[in-house]
């Protein structure tokens, strides 16, 4: 049983009650799956089984668990629970609870977590949120599931934006980690790309060519205002946040040749920062706002290099056969993720910034534009299915693999949000 | 109309008609005279004919030049015409911006006509084929473009006559992984406006 292997499970999750946008595949699992059974929940039984079904969903999908079942067992208090019996059926944790709608109209959740072989309990919480929004709680659940038993923050509750290109249509859209809950930002009948969250996740900056070119627009996800910060003649691309939110970087060719440049948010202040005859694209700041990653062809072939935020001397950072596109940090800074273009394919790929060491995850093929999961853990990255972009993800150990399809069109240009 | 040309007919007919005046013949030995004469007439008449030769030679030199000058004028003129309504693609390597030898004839032609017309502006828009980021695309693009702009500003056309914009890899003209595709992806579009 300690060899699981990596073709063991593959599941074709069914779109459920609520407007599935993404259908989920799952390819592999992780080395140690924790065996967890979630009972069912009491309380507001609709609710409950909504919210019990978004947290199982969670925790299978990461590959990180092994699902129990305990349909079969309601317990709503710790109290009921009878350790040895739930041992027997070769459980680690139990998760059990209660959903009920306040006299407000909220929705309270009570959640435990026991650990079975300590025989103790390690959550006990008591969340609310406002009506219609049962699936964050459940995504909180399992957040606070996947913290306690792998000590890694949880991303359930986390969203990513990808652009869906359907024809000549496309639209900027935003989705719960699981693809549920899609908001659509901005549609319009011209290419759009490069979508970058603040890292407050309250701001989407983005590339549209409404204008005939490409130029750089910073959208609020809450009131929808959006301003044009840059639009030079030429193309105007590339936007990434400062850690601290304070600035952005973009690549304006207005000077002639695509370079990069910092200003302000709202479009003041440009500097250019990089100076060479190449192309330099793709920035994206370290977690401590210090230096910069970025693309460049100033050696012949697309290669990734590092200089200090404020600009200066570039020490690249690949080298070897092929070529190497869209780099970004891992959220601790000790690694990053670009994609590898060899043999004419493309594979999702990590570097060790200490040893140099490169880690292909992938089996490769169309695969684009990847970027890491706030704990660190999965990377988020386009890829191609069924004839169609389609979204995937890969564990950071390259054990677990996901793909995500849209309903129709090519899904391109994913990006995980930062916020923590 | 028919009239005159009658009339005009009939007055060259009446002076066919007038009598012409008797030679005198001499009545001496003229034959050494006579031969000689008979000589410097031949050479005349030799002269003449080579003389007569030339000219109609030149003449015809000129016409035909002429008119080979006016269907090329008539040509260029025609092409002109041609020129805005029709966009002219260029064509890429993999990863390459520079303009092919192949394309130069037709981008210079569009600069003469820019450079013709001042009031003419023309939209140049680059595209790459999808191996590569978006981003990186994009980049490669406007580089591509830039260069088309580059060539038509030394052919004669005004830096404000021209705008170079990159639409990457997000519009492709044929879609498919392959080298069909991506060789009509890699191109630079010259638009009138």
């Amino acid at each position: 049983m300690l060899l699981r292997m990596l073709l063991g499970v593959v599941m074709l999750l069914q779109a459920g009650m609520a407007a599935a946008v993404l259908d989920i595949e799952i390819i592999g699992a992780g080395e140690n799956q924790i065996p967890i059974a979630i009972a069912p929940f009491g309380g507001d039984t609709a609710l409950a089984s909504e919210i019990n079904e978004v947290v199982r969903g969670d925790l299978m999908r990461c590959g990180l668990f092994r699902l129990i079942d305990a349909r079969d067992e309601p317990a709503n208090t710790p109290a009921t629970v009878s350790f040895p019996r739930w041992r027997e059926r070769g459980v680690d944790a139990l998760g059990l609870g209660k959903i009920n709608t306040l006299p407000t109209g909220r929705v309270e959740a009570q959640f435990f977590l026991l650990d079975i072989v300590k025989q103790r309990q390690a959550i006990a919480e008591v969340s609310t949120v406002n009506a219609g929004q049962a699936r964050a709680i459940g995504h909180h659940i399992a957040d606070l599931i996947y913290e306690n038993l792998t000590g890694s923050k949880g991303i359930f509750g986390s969203r990513f934006a990808y652009i869906n290109r359907l024809g000549s249509n496309f639209r900027l859209l935003v989705a719960d980690s699981d693809g549920y809950n899609e908001q659509l930002v901005l549609a319009r009948s011209s290419p759009m790309m490069s979508p970058a969250w603040s890292p407050d996740g309250s701001h989407l900056a983005y590339v549209s060519f409404e204008n005939g070119h490409a130029a750089v627009y910073v959208q609020s996800l809450l009131t929808q205002q959006r301003v044009l910060v840059a639009n030079f003649p030429g193309s105007n691309s590339a936007p990434a946040w400062s850690p601290d939110g304070r600035q952005l970087a973009v690549v304006l060719t207005r000077d002639h040749g695509s370079q990069i440049y910092t200003m302000r948010p709202d479009g003041s202040g440009i500097q250019r920062i990089s100076f060479s005859d190449a192309i330099d694209t793709e920035p994206n700041f370290s977690p401590d706002g210090q230096s910069l990653i970025f693309t460049s062809d100033r050696g012949g072939s697309a290669q990734i290099y590092q200089m200090s935020a404020q600009g200066g001397t570039a020490t690249r950072l690949t080298f070897g056969e092929g070529a190497n596109f869209s780099p970004r940090y891992s959220p601790d800074g000790k690694s990053f993720v670009f994609t590898h273009r060899v043999n004419g394919k493309f594979y999702i790929t990590t570097q060790d910034f200490q040893t140099g060491q490169m880690t292909i995850l992938t089996e490769g093929g169309w695969e684009k534009k990847p970027s890491f999961a706030p704990n660190g853990k999965l990377i988020l990255f386009a890829s191609e299915g069924r004839g169609r972009g389609i979204l995937a993800t890969v564990s950071s150990d390259g054990r677990v693999k996901q793909q995500m399809f849209t309903q129709s069109g090519d899904a391109r240009e994913p990006v995980w949000e930062t916020r923590r | 109309m028919k009239k005159i040309v009658i009339s005009g007919l009939l007055l060259s007919l009446l002076a066919a008609c007038a009598p012409n005046p008797p030679k005198p013949v001499p009545p001496v030995d003229t034959s050494a005279a006579d031969a000689a004469a008979k000589k410097a007439a031949e050479e005349e008449a030799a002269r003449k004919a080579a003389q007569k030769a030339a000219d109609e030679a030149a003449a015809k030199k000129a016409a035909d030049e002429a008119a080979a000058a006016a269907k090329k004028a008539a040509d260029e003129a025609a092409a002109r015409n041609m020129l805005p309504k029709e966009a002219t693609s260029v064509y890429y390597p993999f990863d390459v911006d520079a303009i092919q030898d192949a394309d130069k004839p037709a981008v210079q032609a569009h600069a003469k006509y820019l450079a013709d017309h001042a009031n003419v502006k023309m939209h140049v828009e680059g595209n790459a084929d999808e191996r590569g980021s978006n981003e990186y695309n994009l980049s490669l693009g406007q580089r591509r473009a830039d260069g088309v702009k580059k060539m038509l500003e030394l052919g004669g056309a005004k830096s404000d006559q021209v705008d170079a914009a990159s639409l990457g890899e997000e519009k492709p003209k044929a879609v498919g992984h392959n080298e069909e595709a991506w060789s009509q992806n890699r191109r630079s579009d010259m638009i009138y406006k």
